[in-house]
């Protein structure tokens, strides 16, 4: 069963169209949602659970319908917003006991819960201090565990890596990958860092000015180039002599980035034909890869630019 | 702790990690939530799961609103006859009146930290974002500053209320007196935990929220008791009953004159059926009103 599926989501505020008739499948495991600032992704998420009415459209989560169900969407679902949401005074296991207890949670299932994400997240004696002399880690990784508490079905993590430094933002993806592989619970991670969610997610829903870009497997993200990227030298004109003798071996290769060719795949000996005219021209090789598409790449080629003007 | 025949090379203190456990356990409705939600509220007012700082003035205003009423029963139990005294020094009605100060500051201390500190911080996003309704959300916090205030009022005519029965003065009209003075600092209490958590939702600096209720409170207090005794003096009682419409303390006062037959607390309590059924409906209309106004405020609160 789908945990997320909207279909025609359409919100419009009086200025701006949030969300433009979005049709998206979510399912189990780390799916990231993408976008530029303005996107429309804090706007799906509040849809999703069920606090901004949807303009027209429909929405369900968890096969709760999010117009009328919102109540038992909430209580199976975990949400750690983008913006600062702390009190400064209270410790993060007194906050996150207490969230655990309006999620739902009898008092002492709530203490030993909250320890346990707690302990999860990675927050250890600095659990006991008030939150208001915690680092902007410190306070995510809180934030976190609040989202957690109620072991939901699914969380939504907007930016989670905001304002983190290069190994808080590695130990934050790690965690939302653990979170959806080992935990088994879903998850929806929007950031507007491409790089991030290629990492972590299996899913990469791609949304751009409200309207849905793209929505597949990152795998397909990675792999669907089908060409080989070539680096030879022993000459100094060495990539356009390969070049001609692939074109000339009826390949079609061009330039690409540096002095590197790119090639197409078009059958399994395709690499032996590079190998073999690479030897037969006396020069040396350096390297030959897969070429991975990037998910920048959905923006950069067929991406905005190519979505029908309505 | 490894005993000294244990190698040191295998510790026996090892942290297992056991992974991710799933939590198969009851899981509450909307009742027993909002129930939690207003206990913890409670005990917030009150500094009761805060820093120690923030129990200090709470618990200090509880025990100067003990005092007065702790000397007037020791005065009544051991002076009743010398003094010849048969009914209570102060009424019940008259003493949240005699303690307006310390009450407009408990409210306005704490109506702050329970209704400002969750838009201040934003962490209104995390209740808002679990099973309970925004509307519930604020009758609840309402709720648990209204009993907070009414625990502070209440406390000191309860001590009086057990002191009369000690120094043996009749106890059905005690009760009786107790019980409608009871029902006053009920009605009080919601109306100035209304107006005070209207007050508080409507900014979140702190200073400003202390600050603008105790304006209000201690302002209106004063001006309508200036009214009242001017109008008093010029013979004009009716505009002085009007006035008393204007003060959550005056108001209750003089609802309680009406309808409980309390002695009068201020210079010009309603003297007509209509003007007495005028203050019981102002006063309806505040705690409604307030509640109202809450509920209207919040719905504008970004999520």
């Amino acid at each position: 069963m789908a945990v997320i599926h909207t279909a025609g989501l359409t919100k419009q505020y009086p200025r701006v169209t949030a969300l433009d008739r979005l049709d998206v499948t979510v399912g189990e495991g780390v799916t990231g949602l993408v976008g530029a600032n303005g996107a429309g992704k804090s706007t799906l998420i509040k849809i999703l659970l069920g606090l901004v009415p949807a303009t027209s459209g429909s929405a369900s989560v968890l096969g709760h319908d999010v117009a009328t169900e919102g109540g038992a969407i909430r209580a199976l679902v975990g949400y750690m917003p983008e913006h600062d949401c702390l009190p400064a005074d209270v410790s993060a296991s007194d906050l996150v006991v207490h969230l655990g207890q309006m999620s739902g949670l009898p008092y002492a299932a709530a203490r030993e819960r909250a320890s346990d994400v707690l302990r999860h997240v990675g927050l250890a004696e600095e659990r006991y201090r008030p939150i208001g002399g915690y680092s902007t880690g410190m306070k995510q990784r809180a934030k976190l565990a609040q989202a957690l508490v109620h072991d939901p079905r699914l969380v939504l993590l907007d930016e989670p890596t905001n304002g983190l430094d290069p190994s808080s933002r590695d130990d934050m993806l790690g965690l939302v990958r653990r979170i959806g592989h080992e935990f088994g619970i879903a998850v929806l991670v929007t950031s507007h860092l491409l790089g991030e969610l290629e990492r972590v997610s299996d899913h990469v829903v791609v949304l751009d000015g409200g309207r849905l870009l793209r929505s597949s497997a990152t795998t397909e993200f990675l792999h669907a180039t089908g060409s080989l990227l070539v680096e030879v030298q022993g000459r100094p004109d060495a990539d356009r002599l390969l070049g001609q003798a692939l074109v000339d071996a009826g390949l079609a290769a061009r330039p690409a980035e540096g002095t590197m060719v790119e090639v197409d795949v078009r059958d399994e000996t395709t690499p032996d034909v590079v190998r073999d005219l690479t030897v037969d021209l006396g020069l040396g090789l350096v390297r030959m890869q897969e070429r991975h598409h990037r998910i920048e790449d959905v923006f950069r080629d067929g991406g905005a630019g190519d979505v029908q003007p309505v | 702790m490894s005993s000294p025949s244990e190698s040191p090379a295998r510790p026996t203190g090892v942290i297992h990690d056991l992974g991710y456990r799933p939590y198969g356990g009851p899981r509450l409705g909307e009742g027993p939530v909002a129930w939690s939600f207003f206990v913890t509220g409670l005990r917030n007012t009150y500094g009761l799961g805060r820093s120690a700082r923030s129990k200090v003035l709470p618990m200090i205003l509880l025990g100067l609103m003990l005092l007065p009423a702790l000397i007037l029963v020791g005065v009544l139990v051991q002076a009743k006859d010398i003094l010849d005294l048969d009914e209570q020094i102060v009424a019940y009605s008259t003493y949240p009146l005699t303690t307006q100060l310390l009450i407009s500051v408990f409210v306005a201390s704490q109506a702050p930290a329970l209704i400002s500190r969750d838009l201040r911080f934003r962490t209104i996003t995390l209740y808002l974002a679990r099973p309970m309704r925004r509307s519930v959300y604020v009758l609840v916090r309402v709720a648990s500053l209204s009993v907070a205030t009414f625990v502070l009022i209440g406390a000191p005519l309860l001590l009086m209320y057990l002191g009369g029965l000690l120094a043996d003065l009749p106890p059905g009209r005690e009760t009786g007196r107790f019980l409608g003075a009871i029902v006053g600092a009920a009605l009080l209490a919601a109306c100035l935990a209304g107006l005070a958590a209207l007050v508080a939702a409507l900014t979140i600096r702190r200073g400003l929220a202390v600050t603008a209720v105790i304006v209000v409170l201690l302002v209106s207090y004063t001006v309508v008791s200036t009214i009242q005794g001017i109008a008093l003096g010029a013979g004009h009682e009716a505009v002085g009953e009007v006035a008393g419409l204007f003060s959550p303390y005056t108001l209750v006062n003089g609802l309680q004159v009406f309808l409980f037959d309390s002695p009068d607390a201020t210079p010009t309590p309603p003297s007509s059926d209509v003007m007495g059924i005028v203050y019981v409906v102002a006063t309806l209309l505040t705690v409604l009103g307030s509640i109202g106004g809450l509920l209207l405020r919040y719905r504008k609160v970004q999520s």
